[in-house]
């Protein structure tokens, strides 16, 4: 019997939802980790009762959590509850994210450009994504706040930075989003085990081929009006990235505004706004079982960060963008003002898919019908920064 | 023996309940308190200071004797009454909500 569990992390805990196939009735765990931001869930694919989640606070700063069945505990990698402790240094440093700055490894890169264009010192703030390998349980990619790419291939006890992203020579000029200069989007190609597509805010979009050893910026085609040069190599607030694991050259894009397509494993990009609303977002997703078929939630602007006309509409497209249909079934159409951040959307891979996404109201809704109706499974969670499915059985 | 009394998030995450109670060895100072208590503690690491710098974080004070210490040097002896466990030393996050 097929089985799934909604991971989602909000601004006061962690809750998880599971079901079965059905999708129907839900059971709710949580809070976890009560009154911690919990910026991100997420299992591996290798093994899905491990599950990675990054908890933080403005208080105490980053920790990161590991489970081993599936979310019903928890531990700190590398400090075990209980743990009598050793003699010698302490041993947790699965919250110890240090940039790499050596000659052998990297440029020694020591700051970035602040909002006001000066030059600012690169500081590890928190963990915003984490991307387990596809192949081994012990290896998760950690994309952290000032902006870069952390690797653990220790189940999260340790991490090491891959350099070679801020050193490959924009880093200076990348400069913070409006929440933070963060690498919010990890893709692993399940093709090529060697390239990994990142995304960052707001700096763009870019790729390795080479398990992280060189990067490139890939953002031609994106057009921003709020750099200088609207077509510079990079500066662009890429809000989120999403690609169908069957076709690993397609990718789409939800940029601050404009929602964008590649067909070239992001060499070029072209804009498949189409008939959208607004065409400002921050989440976008591709179905489980049809490349073509891609979901957004417009919100109104950069300025007002809630949907348009008081009505909550996922819109998709069955063409791969340019055409979109609003699907409101299940969803508030009158009075609603809430928001969907970049990663808050997440599809199942039931057979019909499932959707889901959260709110900063706090509503995490379901569609088990990719997408015709919706229904929600909790109504009065804190605001949800992320969503993420497991599909078991 | 010193006590230190941790904000409720961090005793949740050191699992335990109420006060603290750690052995020091040589003079109590913020510093050798902070290095025994993450040796006790690991899982506190990085959550009081920061685990390269070892500056307090910001939005974390020290108290202890009615006393602000958060400004204090980390090599500055400790009260007597905290030394001697009379008076505990207090982790206190700053009063902004959360």
């Amino acid at each position: 019997m097929s089985q799934v569990r909604v991971l989602v992390g909000t601004r006061k805990g962690a809750f998880i939802l599971e079901s079965d196939g059905k999708r129907e009735r839900w059971n709710v765990s949580g809070p976890h980790f009560a009154g911690w931001e919990m910026y991100h869930l997420k299992g591996s694919p290798a093994d899905p009762n491990r599950i990675y989640a990054s908890q933080s606070s403005g208080w105490f700063g980053q920790i990161i959590q590991r489970s081993d069945d599936g979310g019903k505990t928890w531990l700190q990698p590398g400090t075990p509850p209980g743990e009598q402790p050793t003699p010698g240094p302490p041993l947790a440093a699965s919250n110890k994210f240090v940039y790499d700055a050596t000659a052998e490894t990297g440029k020694p890169l020591t700051t970035h450009q602040w909002y006001d264009g000066t030059q600012h010192p690169w500081e590890f703030k928190r963990v915003w994504h984490l991307e387990p390998s596809l192949t081994d349980p012990d290896t998760v990619y950690a994309g952290v706040e000032d902006a870069a790419l952390f690797r653990s291939t220790d189940g999260g006890k340790n991490w090491h930075e891959l350099p070679g992203l801020r050193g490959h020579g924009t880093g200076p000029k990348w400069q913070p989003g409006a929440g933070g200069m963060c690498l919010h989007t990890i893709i692993l190609d399940p093709s090529n085990p060697q390239r990994i597509w990142i995304a960052i805010s707001a700096a763009g979009a870019f790729r390795t081929d080479d398990g992280g050893k060189t990067w490139k910026p890939i953002n031609r085609g994106l057009k921003s009006q709020y750099i200088p040069d609207p077509n510079a190599e990079i500066g662009h607030c890429v809000h989120h990235v999403a690609m169908h694991p069957n076709r690993p050259g397609v990718l789409f894009m939800q940029k601050h505004w404009d929602v964008m397509r590649s067909n070239d494993a992001g060499e070029s990009w072209q804009e498949v706004s189409g008939n959208l609303p607004t065409d400002f977002g921050f989440v976008i997703d591709v179905h489980a079982h049809e490349p073509e078929t891609i979901y957004v939630v417009p919100i109104k602007s950069d300025s007002e960060h809630f949907v348009p006309d008081g009505k909550l509409r996922v819109f998709r497209s069955r063409t791969g963008g340019n055409e979109w249909a609003p699907l409101t079934k299940g969803l508030p159409q009158s009075n609603c003002f809430v928001n969907v951040l970049r990663d808050a959307m997440a599809v199942d891979s039931l057979d019909k898919c499932g959707v889901y996404f959260g709110t900063s109201g706090g509503q995490v809704y379901a569609s088990a019908d990719a997408g015709d109706s919706w229904a929600p499974i909790v109504r009065d969670l804190p605001a949800v920064l992320s969503v993420e499915v497991q599909t078991l059985g | 023996m010193i006590r230190v009394i941790l904000p409720q998030h961090l005793r949740t995450l050191a699992q335990v309940r109420g006060d603290v109670e750690i052995e020091v060895n040589g003079q109590a100072t913020q510093g050798s308190v902070l290095d025994a208590l993450e040796a006790r503690y690991p899982m506190l690491r990085g959550t009081i200071r920061d685990q390269i710098t070892q500056q307090r974080r910001a939005f974390l004070r020290f108290f202890a004797c009615e006393q602000d210490l958060s400004h204090e040097p980390p090599d500055a002896p400790l009260p007597d009454a905290v030394a001697s466990g009379k008076e505990p030393f207090i982790v206190i996050g700053a009063i902004a909500g959360g």
